[in-house]
């Protein structure tokens, strides 16, 4: 069970709590993935220790002799960050078992991207949540490989043009559809599963504490956008994490024990539809989606709009809101 | 403690690796089962479910997720085991110089298991021959008893503070995995003195302080970062090193764990068998040299000079004891029970004429390869080998370098 909310993030507050994931690593300019990073760390609750995927994050953070973190962190490889969390999170019951342990508590987090979670990673991350560790394991998803160029993984949406699914003159970007990674995670049964974007802080910090107050394995989807990947200008990272939400594309919610409740952010939307935004507002900020915009493949832009629709309306059912 | 304080039980190989481990005091068991090791597992499981042992033990989805999990709760200042073989230690493979780069002090059991295809149980030693690069301390044990005991001395060397390296104890396939032996074990008490704690050695941090070497929240420090080539080159050297300290390390262990037991194999890095005033040798890993050392007997018996070296250690390779051991023998015949393919002969055969090469005697050295896919090894091949080497004094010429022996 996750505890009921007892702390707010005032802007105040996160001000004066010292900075975990420091200034000084070297990730691009309005990068979405370390903004997310940064304000998760801000949302700590005490003693922590961090995992990390291979990925932009890793190498942008910790380039021998430097790092980013203020707090004890490991890298091992791309496929296991959920893994080496329930390395850690059993060497933590063990030595606290044999009286070997200084802190009364100390969380679990994994960092991982869409690469590394969708796709090689899924496999560790579904043991580590089949076997109930206790750990927040954070996806910060940019929806690509960009670390090693901009590839498409399974959370590339879809007519998204990558390295590895071009925008062709046949073949309009990515057939296939974004995973749905977060209700493959509700359907783990763990008691927390989150969406949340780096547009609405407060609501990212309140879900990244929730995470780490459950009892057992906790799943956050941080939508993170990526402007050398996406190609869009450095500074419209949060406009765009925040029209994500507001087209539905992104729809932000929580599942706390496997009951699905719509965010303030998102339930306006079914309040006031007329908040809601055209997706072609947030797809023509990108290049790559520019494609879509050619004669030849508008029909992508109406499938588009489909797959919104078709997923909107079932999370909705979900959280009971039809 | 003396050896008459031991205890005899019959355990098969496994049984005697998973009877250690539970003495050790290992805080975290994160393995995936594969046959001929799952009775590793099993066992532990059931010393976990009796209560018997406080070690959190993960049952994980796989083996790369085992192995990544000991890596991790190595870095946060646990003892970690887990155990493999054939196909599960391939699939390590990448977290195996992960584990090593990181200096995590993993001990690992590996059943050899010949790899697929065809997929095939049962002994062989490709699976470990093919980790021999990734930097973990290679035991290979002949017998249940060396399992138990080479576990138990494992830890102490793997967790030195001079190496921190993993260390791996090979046993083979059901020849040791499931065969019933005759097994001294010391008391709880014994062993846990024996392994005594985790040492962690200090480090210094980011802000020139020393640190313990370990994940913890009240000195962070970061462990596995991107490391290029302004540093990449010095680390590995450093890995390079411990690797040669190892050696020292292991013999250490070997004689402080024969003073308390009564046991010892060879020097702890190899075990010689007849070999002072041998002509001719054979030089082999694992439960073949026990045959082996029966054939040497009775070759003996008939006036041959033949002996046998057994290495217990393929990594670090014992170099200057290989030197010591064979120099003055004429002709020697390595087996390999794994092949090099495309090679020129098995592993063992390289490096080992690759180390002769700087004697001045320069003894005739020849490989066979055997035993691939649990293929069984009996005296008459092994009698074989060496009226082969007789033949190669006699002749003072080598038919055939490499060879398959007991194949169709
Ligand atoms: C086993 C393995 N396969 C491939 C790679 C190469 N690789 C490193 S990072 C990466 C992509 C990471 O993508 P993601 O998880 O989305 O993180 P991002 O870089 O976008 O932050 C890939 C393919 C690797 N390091 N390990
Ligand atoms: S490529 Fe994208 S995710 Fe990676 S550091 Fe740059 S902005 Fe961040
Ligand atoms: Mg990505």
């Amino acid at each position: 069970m996750v505890a009921t909310i007892s702390w707010k993030f005032t802007a105040r507050e996160i001000a004066e709590k010292p900075e975990l994931f420091t200034s000084g690593h070297r990730a691009c300019a309005g990068c979405g993935p370390a903004i997310a990073l940064r304000q998760i760390m801000k949302a700590t609750r005490g003693p922590t220790i961090v995992t990390n995927a291979t990925g932009c994050m890793e190498v942008v953070s910790t380039i021998y002799p430097y790092t980013a973190w203020k707090v004890p962190w490991i890298h091992t490889a791309f496929e296991n960050a959920a893994a080496n969390a329930s390395g850690i999170e059993a060497a933590l019951k063990a030595m606290k078992r044999k009286r070997r342990l200084k802190q009364e508590k100390v969380d679990v987090i994994a960092f991982a991207g869409d690469g590394g979670t969708f796709d090689i990673g899924i496999q560790a991350l579904s043991g580590a949540a089949e076997r109930g560790h206790d750990f927040l394991y954070v996806l910060y998803d940019n929806e690509a490989y960009m670390n090693t160029g901009i590839q498409r993984s399974g959370g590339t949406p879809h007519g998204a043009s990558t390295t590895t699914s071009p925008g062709g003159t046949d073949i309009p970007g990515k057939t296939q559809m974004k995973k749905p990674i977060a209700d493959i995670m509700v359907a783990h049964e763990i008691p927390y599963v989150a969406t949340a974007s780096i547009a609405y802080w407060q609501d990212l910090l309140i879900k990244a504490r929730k995470g780490l107050e459950a009892e057992g394995p906790a799943f956050l989807h941080v939508f993170a956008p990526c402007p050398r990947g996406w190609r869009y200008d450095t500074s419209k990272t949060i406009e765009l994490a925040r029209l994500a939400v507001e087209t539905c594309i992104f729809p932000l919610w929580e599942a706390i024990d496997s009951e699905y409740s719509l965010s303030p952010q998102s339930k306006i939307m079914t309040l006031k539809p007329e908040r809601r935004k055209d997706v072609r507002e947030y797809l023509k900020m990108q290049r790559r989606f520019g494609h879509l915009f050619k004669p030849k493949f508008e029909h992508v832009l109406t499938d588009i709009q489909k797959i919104i629709d078709k997923r909107w309306n079932k999370l909705l059912k979900k959280c009971s809101m039809t | 403690m003396k050896a008459g304080q031991q205890e005899t039980r019959a355990m098969n190989g496994d049984e005697a690796v998973a009877y250690a481990v539970k003495q050790s005091d290992v805080d975290v068991v994160a393995a995936y089962p594969i046959t001929p090791q799952t009775i590793i597992v099993e066992r532990f499981s059931e010393y976990v479910a009796d209560g018997k042992v406080k070690t959190e033990f993960v049952c994980t989805e796989s083996e790369h997720s085992a192995l990544s999990a000991c890596v991790a709760a190595s870095a946060t200042g646990a003892r970690t085991f887990t155990a493999s073989a054939s196909a599960g230690l391939a699939l390590m493979h990448e977290i195996l110089y992960v584990t090593s780069g990181c200096r995590a002090p993993v001990v690992m059991a590996i059943a050899n298991r010949a790899l697929s295809a065809p997929i095939n149980i049962h002994c062989d030693h490709s699976d470990s021959m093919a980790e021999r690069d990734s930097s973990w301390v290679q035991i290979y044990v002949e017998n249940s008893q060396e399992a138990y005991d080479s576990i138990i001395q494992a830890f102490r060397i793997a967790e030195h503070p001079d190496l921190l390296l993993p260390v791996m104890v090979c046993l083979d396939a059901f020849f040791l995995s499931h065969t019933l032996e005759n097994v001294k074990v010391l008391p709880d008490e014994a062993v846990r003195e024996f392994v005594g704690n985790r040492q962690l050695p200090l480090i210094t941090n980011h802000n020139g302080e020393k640190v313990p070497f370990k994940l913890d929240p009240d000195n962070p420090i970061t462990m596995g970062p991107l490391d290029l080539f302004d540093y990449y080159f010095e680390h590995k050297r450093q890995q390079e090193e411990a690797m040669q300290k190892a050696a020292q390390i292991i013999t250490e262990t070997h004689n402080a764990y024969s003073q308390l037991t009564g046991r010892r194999y060879g020097n702890g890095l190899v075990d010689s068998y007849r070999l002072e005033d041998a002509e001719i040798a054979t030089v082999c890993v694992g439960s073949t040299a026990g045959t082996t050392k029966t054939v040497v007997d009775q070759l003996r018996a008939k006036g041959v000079k033949a002996g046998l070296l057994r290495l217990r250690n393929f990594r670090p390779l014992p170099v200057r004891d290989i030197k010591e051991a064979l120099e003055n023998i004429s002709a020697i015949a390595v087996m390999d029970r794994s092949n090099s393919f495309g090679g020129y002969g098995g592993p063992i055969f390289h490096e080992l004429r690759h180390v002769l090469y700087d004697t001045s005697s320069h003894p005739y050295v020849v490989d066979y390869i055997y035993g691939l896919g649990g293929r069984d090894m009996p005296q008459n091949i092994i009698k074989g080998i060496y009226k082969d080497l007789m033949e190669i004094v006699e002749t003072k010429s080598v038919k055939e370098y490499v060879q398959f022996a007991g194949v169709r």
